[in-house]
């Protein structure tokens, strides 16, 4: 169960073989047989109400994300008025307003996520990697009860270590810098990429790094022009969810900064209502719908990545 | 699945022999050292290291302001007679075991419905699994204070019908309930998990059973269910340590207070009010440790439980 295949085409031979890859009851109605018409009626109309029953859920689930889209273009008294999804007025003062609503302009906040997104990026694939080419490929005493270890801290509460990672970097002078959001990534304490890369290099014929090693390779070089190359998607798959996670990432955030000039997107976002009260919801929304494009557009183009990872490891 | 795979084997010792010397590895330990050093460096500092800080922190009085001072036992005992920590426990306990089952049902009800072959599955998988990349947002919070609000999308649904709604979050009785639906509605994740696991299922296990004439039910409950054991078994794991965990949503719904009446005070934000408000650092660490405990004391439990109901091919 180590590695799933989640290609959506991803059918056994027997199953082509089969007369329908629909469900079971069409299966044994596909059986030649006289009454076949209204058979095929039952199944079309059957199919017809999944997707149509589908299709209204989807809209349930998707309607609120929707609706705040829609009311980003709403002047605020429209918005508790009318429910309905196509604005009768399309106006951007929103999004205006919303932008220089607070102490520092909304691309101050985004790019302060953008540091701290590019700096957590740039280390959980370097430092996630190297530790996982060890576990992978390289024999040294202890390994299993290393690997154990990185293991268990994959589901380890951040709340245990929280309190005194806070005392070391106010000690350092850290707080209100990016440094508490940035360096543990340089020292791979996202374990979990490390797992999921090590699961990927496993996958990696031997055969290529020791001929490699034939030919005078280091591990170094082995690691660099061998495993990272042929390990893109489990790249990919690691720059994704670390994109999502520090972006959406609110507790050690709002922890370690405090100054309104330090302020990430999430923390702006809060602090909305507090400093222009309930009545700009219109503002709100348009800087809320600002702040999740960019996971919209991972999500977009990084959709392959992200259902294999998940399938793979379970990540959210 | 695969982290709970290699727990397993570990814990049952079934991985690989580690030192066993070769000519092809020679040199490996010192190699080793260069490519582990980056993640053991942050294994001592910014894990192991913390940790034991945190434990030994928890036995003190420490407000940041000046050295901690020892106190025994007394952050522990001081839990259980604080009906604010006893509340968030219950809260917590409520959240996750109301919402957690109800969210892997409806990822296994909907990964059922989505199963093999269905036309246009890519669109609906992505459909259903957006809003578990969007929900850990403060952006969907927000979003969620505002249709849960007395003026807002439910209540204006609601009226259509006549019925008058009120201020979901803003009510005692409620406003968990409201957490609770935001995380269902995050069933995505698990769902795409579910559907790898059910492409797992060999087809010739349903024709055998059809053959034998048996139905949907059947078929569901003797085939389906048994084969997906440790992919439920994994999803639940997984959704339980995450929800004990749950801040960010119950932190911005409440504005930060867990209110109203602490119906939304999870046991995370009590801790973090305790460590980062009132810096009251000893006891949030003591407070951390309890949350350790239990996580680790739920998983332990569900790991033994497992051995009843999850059904392991291997």
């Amino acid at each position: 169960m180590t590695d799933v295949d989640v290609r959506d085409d991803a059918h056994t031979p027997d199953q082509k073989s089969a007369p329908s890859k629909a469900s079971l009851s069409e299966l044994a109605a596909e059986v030649p047989g006289p009454h076949k018409a209204p058979v095929t009626w039952r199944t079309r109309s059957r199919s017809v109400l999944k997707h149509g029953g589908l299709i209204l859920f989807g809209l349930v689930m998707l309607y609120p994300l929707l609706w705040m889209l829609s009311s980003s273009f709403k002047p605020n008294d429209l918005i508790f008025r009318e429910p309905g999804l196509i604005p009768s007025d399309i106006d951007l003062g929103n999004y205006t307003d919303g932008w220089t609503a607070l102490l520092h302009p909304f691309h101050h906040y985004l790019f302060n996520s953008a540091v701290i997104v590019v700096g957590s990026l740039v280390g959980n694939l370097v430092s996630c990697s190297m530790a996982a080419y060890a576990f992978a490929r390289l024999q040294f005493r202890g390994r299993n009860l290393w690997f154990a270890i990185m293991l268990m801290s994959i589901m380890l509460p951040i709340h245990v270590i929280i309190v005194p990672q806070y005392i070391l970097f106010s000690e350092l002078s850290w707080i209100n810098t990016f440094l508490p959001l940035i360096v543990p990534k340089l020292l791979a304490t996202d374990a979990f990429f490390i797992f999921l890369m090590v699961q990927f290099f496993r996958g990696i014929p031997t055969e290529l790094d020791e001929a490699a090693r034939l030919d005078g390779c280091g591990h170094i070089r082995i690691y660099w022009r061998i495993m990272l190359p042929l390990s893109v998607p489990a790249l990919a798959t690691t720059a994704i969810f670390t994109f999502i996670w520090t972006w959406n990432d609110f507790f050690s955030q709002l922890i370690f900064l405090t100054r309104p000039d330090m302020y990430t997107v999430p923390i702006a976002l809060r602090t909305f209502i507090d400093s222009t009260g309930e009545s700009s919801w219109g503002s709100l929304f348009a800087m809320s719908i600002v702040s999740l494009v960019p996971i919209f557009l991972v999500f977009l183009f990084g959709q392959k990545y992200l259902v294999k990872g998940i399938a793979t490891t379970g990540i959210k | 699945m695969a982290v709970v795979t290699e727990l397993r084997k570990s814990a049952s010792g079934k991985g690989k022999d580690p030192a066993r010397k070769s000519a092809a590895h020679r040199g490996d330990a010192k190699a080793a050292l260069f490519f582990l050093g980056p993640w053991f460096l942050g294994l001592i500092v910014i894990t192991l290291g913390p940790m034991i800080a945190s434990g030994y922190l928890s036995f003190t009085d420490y407000s940041l302001l000046e050295a901690p001072h020892w106190i025994g036992l007394d952050n522990y005992t001081r839990m259980f007679d604080d009906p604010r920590l006893l509340n968030s426990l219950k809260v917590t306990f409520t959240y996750v075991i109301v919402s957690v089952p109800l969210q892997l049902a409806a990822a296994l009800a909907l990964a059922m419905l989505l199963d093999r072959g269905l036309r246009g599955l890519a669109f609906y998988r992505s459909v259903f699994y957006l809003p578990s990349l969007l929900g850990g947002s403060v952006a969907v919070a927000l979003l969620w204070r505002q249709v849960f609000g007395a003026e807002g999308l439910v209540n204006q649904f609601l009226a259509l019908f006549g019925i008058q709604g009120q201020g979901w979050v803003s009510h005692p009785d409620y406003a968990l309930g409201t957490l609770i639906i935001l995380n269902v509605w995050t069933f995505g994740a698990p769902m795409v998990i579910f559907l790898a696991g059910l492409r797992q299922i060999p087809q010739m296990y349903y024709e055998a059973a059809e053959i034998d004439g048996a139905g949907r039910w059947r078929k569901f409950r003797n085939i389906t269910v048994p084969l997906l054991t440790p992919i439920i078994f994994f999803n639940l794991i997984l959704q339980l340590i995450n929800a004990f965990q749950t801040f960010t949503q119950a932190a911005v719904i409440s504005g930060g207070t867990g209110g109203p009446a602490d119906s939304t005070m999870v046991y995370t934000l009590y801790l973090y009010q305790k460590g980062f408000a009132s810096l009251d650092m000893g006891y949030a660490s003591a407070m951390a440790w309890l949350l350790l405990a239990i996580v680790a004391g739920m998983t332990a439990v569900n790991f033994l439980a497992s051995k009843y109901w999850v059904f392991y091919n291997d």
